[in-house]
């Protein structure tokens, strides 16, 4: 057990030295995060100008111009977790130029590996991160007209923002186990990418959907991506539902994590029969 | 009576499924409905015991099947037919405990992190292969100072020179004291002085640690210099299994004469003795059938007058070459009898 910890641990150490090494695309990739953002803010405050005004009580689908703001801005934190640029890209390359080699013949899990170098990354990205990150919300605390949660909301939404991660990182694992059957993924990721963007609620609360959308979205895995931890965050999951909805968030990330241990299993049968 | 084999191999054989496409758009756009493979065998039932402490090399033609058998033989792939054990352990089941005990290196894949100083890959390899650390530090030590390379391992890999990199990927592999080691091509793209390095190092290392050792290369330098016992594959079957110098006894039968002839002699009429290799008056290669050549220099000297003589094995590169390209030959008539 101890031992096992330690290569963690080494393993840990030494992503987050490689995430350093370039110091450059490391610092923009950081604050680019934050572009997006403002377009956002200046499209929605396009919408409510059109309807009313951006600071009367005027809704859009149930939601105020600062509520809107605000649930990009936790959107965009639920993504910081559950984005995970190159793994599934990756991983298909890996594949494709035969470097999973190295996990066959050394004595080494490749997906513990990989989830090991991850969340080096994202320790590197939250240590950067964090003062833009709280900047921007001191900047922004006026959109949080519903007053600041409570600590047991604030838990649940760790809780939520932990399993995304793990979510955004199996599904994505799985994605590039693929690379197995088809060599080349990118189509796919592309379409994964999309279906995220949208269904994930990264581009609007999906609550704003009507039905029968809302009703598939609230089946699928992806808006524990991002919505799910915004909702939170925001109060509009509570109690019940709020276990049962963390619940089946956990639920998801078991599910996946299952389909891409079988899958990486399957994938190395057949590599190790018909490629290699 | 068990066998003392470290490596065994029994009627191992593996085929891949390749795709096949005609030339052009239009096979293209049928490739996207319906595909046509094609059964390659790569290895065809090969036999091998390897004892404990050998240094064996692999020769043959590239897609002989060299490389494919030490994947097979380090658990990359599975075989199509046949059983190996290495050490006792059947390579594909990929068991912990096998792989502790084994190494590949690949000449033309890279195992280090790129980004980051070697010191920092061998590390993680400590990790991975659980050493304890004083032992670590002393087998890391002495390989650094074997290879010269103490100075080099606080910069990152992506700043040395081919050379370089080869010697860390070496001392990456047997960090762990493997008791099996496979070499794939390990000097491929290196100049002459690397080359040579690397040799002295694999031969100082693998008569100290008696450890048994799997090579396949190109340069018959690294065989003549590393191995006793070589297997040429060709077809993915074994075509040779002996000793470097056997191959010459088998496979060639003629030695090249060179004469040095007196400065007046004239250097043309040579062809009735045997194939003519070489003219550089006064200096004259000849290629002379083995058995014949007591007859024939006889004659020479009987007719010329003739100042030094030397009669040597043709070199190792040419017999290899002439025998890959026997078994080609053979290949092509036997494909163009419909025989297959």
């Amino acid at each position: 057990m101890y031992a096992r910890a330690v290569v963690y641990w080494t393993i840990l150490r030494i992503t987050l030295e490689e995430r350093l090494v370039y110091r450059g695309d490391f610092a923009l990739g950081t604050l680019m995060r934050f572009l997006p953002i403002i377009t956002q803010i200046f499209l929605w405050w396009a919408v409510f100008d059109s309807v009313g005004g951006t600071s009367s009580d005027d809704r859009v689908a149930g939601y105020r111009f600062q509520n809107v703001v605000a649930y990009y801005l936790l959107t965009m934190l639920s993504r910081a977790f559950s984005s995970m640029p190159g793994l599934a890209s990756g991983i298909a390359l890996q594949i494709r130029n035969g470097e999973i080699k190295k996990f066959l013949v050394q004595p080494v899990d490749m997906l513990g590996f990989l989830m090991l170098s991850r969340l080096a990354h994202k320790l590197a990205y939250y240590t950067v991160a964090a003062i833009p990150f709280a900047f921007v919300f001191f900047l922004c605390r006026g959109f949080f007209v519903d007053g600041w949660p409570d600590a047991g909301t604030l838990a649940a939404f760790a809780l939520a923002l932990v399993l995304s991660l793990l979510l955004g990182f199996f599904l994505e694992a799985s994605i590039g186990l693929i690379g197995f059957w088809f060599l080349e993924v990118s189509s796919l990721l592309f379409v994964y990418m999309l279906l995220t963007y949208f269904l994930s609620g990264h581009m609007f609360p999906l609550d704003m959907l009507p039905a029968p959308w809302n009703h598939l979205v609230a089946v699928l895995p992806l808006k524990y991506l991002a919505y799910f931890p915004s909702a939170v965050f925001l109060g509009k999951i509570t109690g019940l539902d709020l276990v049962r909805e963390l619940c089946i968030a956990a639920t998801w990330v078991v599910v996946f994590a299952i389909v891409s241990r079988v899958m990486f299993h399957r994938g190395v049968k057949r590599y190790s029969g018909y490629g290699g | 009576m068990p066998s003392m084999a470290i490596i065994e191999l029994r009627g191992l054989s593996k085929s891949y499924r390749v795709y096949q496409k005609a030339e052009g758009l239009r096979a293209s756009v049928r490739g996207l409905f319906r595909r046509e493979y094609r059964d390659v065998l790569a290895v065809r039932g090969i036999d091998l015991d390897v004892e404990q402490g050998e240094f064996v090399a692999f020769l043959g033609p590239n897609g002989a099947g060299k490389t494919t058998t030490l994947k097979l033989l380090s658990g990359v792939i599975n075989p199509t037919a046949g059983e190996a054990r290495v050490m006792g352990f059947v390579p594909w089941k990929r068991e912990n405990a096998y792989r502790r005990r084994f190494a590949l290196v690949m000449g033309q894949k890279n195992q280090l992190w790129w980004d980051l100083p070697a010191q920092e890959s061998f590390r993680l390899h400590q990790q991975i292969y659980r050493i304890d650390p004083g032992e670590f530090r002393a087998t890391l030590d002495e390989l650094t100072n074997l290879l010269d390379v103490e100075t080099l391992l606080r910069q990152p890999v992506r700043e040395l020179s081919l050379g370089e990199r080869m010697k860390m990927e070496l001392i990456a592999a047997l960090l762990h004291s493997p008791d099996v080691l496979f070499l794939d091509e390990p000097t491929i793209g290196l100049d002459v002085v690397a080359q040579h390095n690397i040799q002295q190092f694999l031969k100082y290392y693998q008569q100290r640690r008696r450890i048994t050792i799997l090579l396949t290369s190109h340069y018959m330098k690294d065989v003549g210099a590393l191995c006793k016992r070589v297997v040429i594959i060709a077809q993915g079957q074994i075509k040779y299994n002996g000793s470097l110098t056997g191959i010459m006894g088998r496979f060639s039968g003629h030695k090249v004469v060179t004469l040095q002839l007196d400065e007046q002699q004239r250097t043309d009429g040579f062809e009735r003795f045997g194939q003519v290799i070489e003219v550089q008056p006064p200096k004259v290669k000849l290629r002379i059938e083995r058995t014949a050549i007591p007859r024939v220099l006889a004659a020479i000297l009987d007719q010329h007058a003739v100042f030094d003589v030397a009669v040597e094995d043709p070199p190792l590169e040419e017999v290899i070459a002439e025998l890959f390209s026997q078994v080609d030959e053979r290949l092509q008539r036997r494909a163009a009898g419909g025989e297959r």
